[in-house]
């Protein structure tokens, strides 16, 4: 959907010419986040540019949607991308209102379809509109004028969008939100994104694909889980820091990790069944007990069904907590150390038990991804390595 | 607690003296010589109000687009240096500039406007290039990434934020110009200047205040209406008197 082709910027300075981005390839698919990330000055932000032509090129060509962008006039191009910059940009003097159809407007909407779409917009960033139409930008908390940024790039539902650090400039409790919120909508509307950011967690967390820059060069284009799993260079590694394993965490849910092969005992069973459950299994310490509705209601340990005659439901301990399948590995492992334990019980949606997850298939899943250093990563055609 | 006294204290005495001073102008009769003068304080005054919007609005009409050609990116390289002669420009005294003006266009009217336009093209000249200009970029940045051209970006955004430096600079600008057309009598072009003068000449005080006081009058009363206008006419989000 947006293609880049040896896109290139050379900026003349008096101390000789520097080289903001260097040949530049790479191809975002239609319906995905793309982040660039790297340090400040490695051309990230500039090649975003380049798309809209705040910074005009120096070589190479931008194609949206297939179509080669070079002939079409500036004004038009801009208005068919939704573009939002970290200073939001809102204008001053005019209502949110204006800001919004600041698009519709140009493109020469009728004021009732412009009105209109207002309306929509201010629903879909889930701020109320009767209170908020009529008012001034500087009436607005952070937060809310960057949604209202988000709203004025996607009026006029430009097939592309370009963010420069979009939330950069939000406190980091409201940023999480936003982002949550951004997610949301990004799953309906299906716009394709290019999402400049220096923030790994931010990259990892938004991102289908992140592509690393350095200066000027584009290192390293993979989705996240990738990226972490199989950096190209040291450069790449050190960027994603020491921990990057643990990032990893936050990209795999339960529900590809888990096990549903799981022994259980009812509370009406004797605890020798339990005994022997624990035996079967293979179980070191305890064996889960599952209620009526399946969810579970306590554990029997081995020491006690060992030593005790009698039935479940009257000797369990307090049931473990419990993953949900949708939950990230990140805080599994988080419940896991505060619990003191290397497995849980998973649940579905109703609460149901539906399987276990173990340290141990958390460890093996993250490792079997490390020693497949993936071919497939993604197409980097004609990408120059660089050197570490 | 002691300021609230002192103010009010204050108010007491000012009203003390205000009465004063009028009992005293009734008794030495200087209303009724003042109200003498009357008649030609309003003929005169009808002529220094058309002086000051002659060439207020000349100069409105050539300094506000001079400041915006001036902030243009393309002008970057000379405004500065375009500005600094005008800085120049306005260290000369306006009496020495409507002197100059006379010695090529004669006296009377035409000299006059033409004087005081010059005079007060650099405080609006010089706003308008500073409000353009302070206009953040981030801004200008979002209005060329929605797709505005040059004119939309200018019309829609850039002049709205600036306009309340401009009108601030407008303000100053005409204040002061009601405050100087009084030298304008100096090469025939009439106004309140004639009593004034006059009235130093004839070392007749009375005479030289009917012609003071309403001019700082004047002045007050047009500094009120630029500002009425610019409280109404800047955009409610950038108006810090409305915020």
């Amino acid at each position: 959907m947006i293609r880049l082709d040896n896109l290139t910027k050379v900026f003349d300075t008096p101390k000789g010419a520097v080289v903001a981005a260097d040949h530049i390839n790479m191809e975002v698919p239609r319906g995905e986040i793309c982040i660039l990330l790297g340090p400040s000055g490695c051309g990230k932000t500039t090649t975003l540019k380049m798309i809209n032509r705040i910074i005009r090129a120096t070589s190479g060509k931008v194609f949206l949607d297939g179509e080669d962008t070079t002939g079409m006039n500036t004004q038009d191009l801009r208005r068919s991308i939704g573009y939002v910059i970290q200073q939001i940009g809102l204008f001053p003097n005019m209502t949110i209102e204006e800001n919004i159809t600041v698009v519709p407007r140009l493109l020469g909407w009728d004021r009732t379809a412009y009105k209109k779409r207002a309306r929509e917009l201010m629903d879909m960033i889930a701020m109320d509109a009767e209170a908020f139409l009529k008012r001034y930008p500087s009436e607005l908390s952070g937060g809310q004028q960057q949604r209202i940024g988000v709203a004025r790039a996607l009026a006029a539902d430009p097939p592309v969008m370009l963010m420069d650090e979009p939330f950069g400039a939000i406190d980091p409790i409201n940023r999480a939100v936003i982002q949550d919120e951004f997610l949301k909508m990004q799953a309906e509307l299906k716009k394709t994104i290019m999402f400049v950011s220096h923030d790994i967690d931010e990259a990892i967390k938004m991102g289908d694909r992140i592509a690393i820059f350095r200066e000027g060069k584009l290192v390293q284009y993979s989705a996240p889980d990738d990226l972490l799993s199989a950096p190209r260079n040291g450069f790449v590694e050190s960027f994603l820091g020491e921990d990057r394993a643990l990032k990893r965490l936050n990209l795999v849910k339960v529900r590809e990790v888990f096990s549903d092969e799981m022994g259980s005992v009812k509370p009406d069973d004797t605890l020798e069944t339990a005994l022997s459950r624990i035996d079967d299994f293979g179980y070191q310490n305890a064996i889960l007990m599952v209620n009526d509705r399946g969810e579970p209601a306590g554990m029997i340990t081995r020491s006690v069904a060992r030593t005790t005659r009698g039935y479940c439901r009257d000797h369990y301990q307090t049931a473990p907590p419990v993953a949900q399948l949708d939950d990230d590995l990140r805080k599994v492992a988080s419940l896991m150390f505060a619990n003191d334990t290397t497995w849980l019980p998973c649940v579905d949606a109703r609460g149901r038990v539906c399987g276990h997850i173990t340290q141990r298939a958390m460890t093996h899943h993250l490792g079997s991804r490390y020693r497949s250093r993936p071919e497939d990563s993604a197409p980097l055609r004609s990408q120059p390595e660089t050197k570490e | 607690m002691p300021i609230r006294s002192l103010k009010s204290a204050g108010r007491w005495v000012l009203a003390i003296l205000l009465f004063a001073a009028g009992v005293w102008a009734q008794r030495s009769g200087v209303i009724e010589d003042f109200l003498y003068y009357l008649p030609d304080v309003r003929y005169l005054a009808v002529q220094h109000l058309f002086l000051t919007a002659v060439s207020g609005s000349l100069a409105i009409a050539i300094a506000v687009p001079l400041g915006i050609v001036l902030s243009r990116p393309s002008m970057a390289r000379f405004a500065e240096s375009l500005m600094q002669v005008l800085n120049v420009g306005t260290t000369i005294p306006t009496l020495a500039v409507l002197a100059l003006s006379m010695s090529f266009l004669g006296i009377g009217t035409v000299p006059a406007v033409f004087g005081l336009t010059v005079a007060t093209l650099l405080p609006i000249t010089r706003n308008t290039y500073v409000g353009l200009k302070g206009v953040s970029p981030a801004l200008m940045e979002a209005a060329a990434g929605l797709g505005m051209s040059p004119a939309q970006r200018l019309f829609r955004v850039e002049l709205p934020n600036a306009l309340y430096v401009i009108f601030a600079g407008i303000r100053t600008a005409l204040a002061i110009n009601v405050g100087t057309v009084p030298l304008a009598f100096l090469i025939g072009a009439g106004g309140l200047g004639e009593l004034i003068f006059t009235g130093i000449d004839l070392y007749d005080t009375v005479m030289m205040l009917a012609g003071a006081i309403p001019t700082a009058l004047l002045a007050v009363i047009v500094d009120a209406l630029v500002a009425t206008i610019a409280f109404l006419v800047v955009p409610r989000g950038v108006n810090p008197s409305r915020a």
